[in-house]
């Protein structure tokens, strides 16, 4: 993720209004992956996904004029991309259950992780074989969509407590409840699964085990 | 008092993001030290949280930006911001 750069922004976006249209380009670009993998992680089909991206980016540009400057420019974004996601559910009467059970289930925090007595870490090159990798976007895309949404701003777009909860209009404390539900949720399921990824480590004798 | 198992689980994200307050860290990293079972859990859960933030695990489509910025050209034609 490219990290958000204020200056830059105001200034595109006053050259922008200011008839350089062009620029626009660069404005939205640090934002395209933000943009589509929230609304993939809401409309879970890629073709209908992409389609909205681009439908965001369209309405971010002929709303410019609109964008006050108070919130960064990229929570701004990601919230008429999301309007733009739950307009699409709403039309296509697809609101699924897993969204309107989870809202209420935000307090119960208890949960059992997969207890692991000898844990062996994954390297970053282990994503090298394809199938880690199909392993870990599947265990994602699996999550019920609240806690989906909050893993793809803060974890894999890497953005902060307080810009996830602007951009998915809710306070940072539950930003922080599904967030930890999330990962204990992905932890369960897969730690037990990532063994075979692991390293193998060498034995008392030098042998690999 | 000496915290349990169950309560290092409940902070596990917290602790990962640094956002337990010094007290608590203090407790956990007592506890981790004695803990076979926390520790393993903590390790994982931090390493999925760094498996699943790298870029190859979610890739935007092959073509997607070209095709995003075709179509914002084609607006950008026909209206103004």
């Amino acid at each position: 993720m490219t990290a958000p750069n204020p200056q830059f922004e105001a200034d595109c976006i006053r050259r922008i209004l200011a008839g350089e249209r062009h620029l626009f380009h660069s404005l939205i670009r640090p934002c395209e992956r933000a943009i589509y993998f929230l609304l993939l992680s809401l409309l879970r089909n890629e073709t209908e996904a992409e389609d909205a991206a681009q439908e965001t980016a369209i309405k971010v540009y002929l709303n410019l004029k609109n964008f006050r400057g108070d919130a960064q420019f990229r929570t701004w974004v990601l919230s008429i991309a999301r309007n733009e996601g739950l307009g699409r559910l709403r039309k296509a009467g697809t609101r699924r259950e897993d969204s309107l059970d989870a809202e209420t289930d935000e307090q119960t925090g208890d949960y059992t992780p997969a207890v692991l007595t000898c844990w062996r870490e994954v390297p970053s090159e282990a994503l090298e074989r394809q199938e880690l990798g199909a392993m870990l976007r599947k265990a994602v895309e699996g999550l019920p969509e609240i806690y989906r949404n909050v893993v793809l701003l803060r974890d894999i777009e890497e953005m902060d407590v307080r810009e996830t909860a602007a951009a998915l209009g809710i306070t940072e404390g539950a930003v922080k409840v599904r967030l930890h539900r999330a990962r204990a949720l992905l932890q369960g399921e897969l730690a037990p699964r990532l063994e075979g990824f692991a390293p193998k480590r060498k034995g008392v004798f030098g042998w690999l085990r | 008092m000496r915290i349990d198992c169950k309560h290092v689980w409940e902070h596990i994200s917290a602790y990962i993001d640094g956002e337990v307050d010094v007290g608590l860290r203090a407790e956990i990293d007592k506890h981790l030290e004695t803990c076979e079972i926390c520790s393993a859990v903590l390790d994982s859960t931090r390493n999925l949280v760094v498996l699943v933030a790298d870029d190859r695990v979610f890739e935007l489509p092959a073509g997607f930006s070209q095709r995003l910025h075709a179509r914002l050209e084609k607006e950008m034609e026909t209206a103004g911001p």
